[in-house]
């Protein structure tokens, strides 16, 4: 083999004296990390291929391993930082661009964390969630400018809704992009915990039709496994024209993840790239959009709320405002920080803003227009903790999606290697042998938890502001004071300064 | 009363964690899995293995037959189903260590004991009438599962 100049990321420290050499290690790496030597009789690892994902680690019956950052490293350069020169190296050897999976890992600011909660104090108590109701229901999807009440309640008709008892959704991730034993796990804790999950682009495998009634079907550029079907089966549609991760960049499933079960799920040939390319090619304006959501409409017969999905940019007040007037019943909006099988790493860590000051912008701007009673505002990309989903909705969110979140909770241990098809934790794979280590019922109990523990902590911060239903935080800032932000940042959030 | 353990090979990861775990609870220090594989002189033999091909595998132990071949084929009658418990036990200074049970096993389930005074072992569910076998409680994907139920008629 000939030499690469980029050395090992990861050093593995194996305690000899704990190692009892069962070899659950070499079974569980499917990148060949550690083998069994013949001639010295003893275990060896590879620390080339180690990814970090601590798989070995984890498994270890006896606590033997460890995987540390290699301490080899450049000489000290403020400028040139170790990635940066491992980067042009692996550019240097392959000619190609770069890829990474998850989100946006670079040090920009996480405005959740400048953001600080409000509690109630002696004049209006706060609540006790154990002993009174605290309500999380939330609906997504138009309403009415009026509402009639007559002797049976809301009078008239009224537009499709989504019913959510956690103002949490699972995010759009399609077979392909996760094994099905994930897309199972998810969908089974969406219908235990009354919320709803997102199958991703690429159609619904038989295996998760029975939990189509709480799916969100998503509709990308490349129109996979689209069909009246599919749209009919599901509980909502989304459409899906930027992705936080990689705004402005389509979606590419590789040919070799394509096995006989994604192929006939996304009615694609076997073995072909499933490209979705960057625009929708029958997208080029707002009244094309619009033109797509009532296609969609009419094609589910009014019965359902029809969204988009976009990435958080620029102009994202204007997009968002164009998508409302063009009929969305919802709106996604993604942040930089939102997970991804695969992107270009220079655009993942380059392109896109924070959910939190998109949010802001959104909802500000559709309050001033007037319209932001017409679509529910969804918003994705980064959302690590229940005081998380909490200051998004007095930022002015309806609920939030989850995507890493919810991997890790299968078991993810975020080693960005996504697009290698390699995971070893059977998540980002569509491989039969890693795929059987995300057990659907193991999963859709652990994500269920999770939602289950998020629910609990947002009642006891309702609680503690003294609010008992979850629709009275919606937008409302002055729950929220700012820490650490400048004027301008405070004034697009809309955010009081801690102190004021 | 019958009671087995069962492997559901969809979601079992041949990552022989089983073994490992059943080879402690059957050495003299059956809580630590270090001590049991660093002191303990006399190493037992795992009483499951997981059979491997391909992307398929399956841990397998004695299925605790009702009409076992195993029993029947013991000189001895070291070998034999406790009816009410549900399970075949080894009474081990009755074994002579004929390996006829382990020509007679379909499932491959007995194995020759270490040591000296060599015995077939196999599959106890963990000596304990209720408590969770070791391989069962330590499969790490709930692949293992110990099933109890009573034969009709």
């Amino acid at each position: 083999m000939a030499i690469t100049m980029k050395t090992a990321s990861y050093k593995i420290i194996r305690d000899h004296d704990r190692c009892i050499e069962c070899l659950v290690c070499v079974r569980q790496c499917s990148n060949g990390v550690h083998r069994w030597d013949e001639d010295y009789m003893c275990l060896v690892s590879d620390e080339a291929e180690c990814v970090n994902c601590h798989r070995c680690v984890v498994f270890c019956p006896t606590q033997a391993l460890n995987v540390v950052a290699s301490p080899l490293d450049f000489k000290t350069n403020a400028n040139w930082r170790k990635p940066d020169i491992e980067q042009i190296y692996l550019q240097a050897e392959t000619g190609g661009t770069l890829l990474v999976g998850m989100g946006n890992d670079r040090p920009y600011p996480v405005y959740w964390d400048h953001l600080l909660l409000n509690a109630s104090q002696v004049t209006n108590p706060s609540i006790d969630p154990l002993r009174e109701p605290v309500e999380l229901k939330t609906f997504i999807g138009r309403k009415p400018d009026t509402v009639h009440f007559g002797s049976e309640g809301v009078e008239g008709e009224f537009p499709p809704q989504l019913e959510l008892d956690v103002p949490v959704m699972f995010s759009a991730m399609s077979f392909g992009s996760i094994s099905l034993n994930a897309q199972k796990s998810l969908a089974r804790a969406a219908v235990e915990t009354g919320i709803y999950w997102n199958c991703g682009e690429g159609g619904l495998h038989p295996e998760v039709r029975p939990y189509a009634d709480r799916a969100v079907v998503q509709v990308a550029s490349g129109r996979f496994g689209v069909s009246v079907d599919y749209l009919k089966s599901g509980a909502a549609i989304e459409i899906k024209i930027g992705q936080g991760a990689k705004p402005g960049i389509g979606g590419h499933l590789p040919g070799e993840k394509v096995g006989p079960e994604v192929s006939r799920t996304r009615m694609i040939p076997l073995g072909t790239d499933a490209i979705s390319p960057a625009p929708h090619h029958d997208i080029y304006s707002i009244e094309d959009l619009r033109q797509l959501i009532f296609s969609l409409k009419e094609a589910t017969e009014y019965a359902k709320p029809v969204g988009v999905k976009i990435a958080a940019v620029h102009n994202v007040a204007a997009i968002a405002s164009g998508s409302v007037r063009a009929g969305a019943d919802f709106l996604v909006i993604d942040g930089f920080r939102g997970g991804t099988g695969a992107a270009p790493l220079r655009i993942r860590d380059n392109i896109g803003i924070p959910i939190e000051l998109a949010l802001a912008a959104v909802d500000s701007r559709l309050r001033e227009e007037g319209i932001r009673n017409t679509v529910s505002l969804v918003v994705a990309g980064g959302i690590r903790n229940s005081a998380d989903v909490v200051k998004a909705i007095a930022l002015g969110a309806d609920a939030v999606y989850i995507g890493t979140a919810a991997l890790i909770a299968l078991g993810c241990h975020m080693c960005q290697k996504c697009y290698q098809g390699k995971c070893n934790w059977g998540i980002a794979t569509t491989n039969p042998y890693l795929t059987k280590r995300v057990n659907p019922e193991v999963g859709a109990r652990r994500a269920a938890n999770l939602i289950r523990a998020w629910a609990h902590e947002i009642k006891e911060m309702l609680g503690g502001m003294g609010i008992n239903a979850i629709e009275s935080l919606r937008g409302n800032r002055l729950h929220l004071r700012g820490i650490g932000l400048g004027p301008k940042e405070l004034e697009i959030l809309q955010v009081k300064a801690a102190g004021e | 009363m019958r009671r087995r353990i069962v492997c559901n090979f969809d979601v079992c990861i041949g990552c022989r964690l089983c073994e490992v775990y059943c080879i402690t609870s059957h050495s003299r220090f059956p809580h630590d899995v270090l001590k049991a594989f660093k002191l303990d002189g006399q190493r037992p033999v795992p009483r499951v293995t997981v059979e491997e091909e391909g992307v398929l595998s399956f841990s397998v132990s004695c299925r605790h037959c009702q009409e076992p071949e195993c029993t029947k084929s013991c000189l001895t009658g070291a070998l034999q189903l406790d009816a009410e418990l549900g399970i075949i036990k080894v009474e081990e200074e009755r074994c002579i260590g004929c390996w006829t049970c382990v020509v007679a096993c379909p499932y491959g389930a007995i194995r020759p004991s270490p040591g000296e005074r060599k015995v077939a072992v196999k599959c106890d569910l963990c000596g304990g009438t209720g408590e969770v076998p070791a391989c069962v409680a330590n499969c790490p994907n709930e692949a293992l599962r110990m099933e109890v139920w009573v034969e009709e008629g």
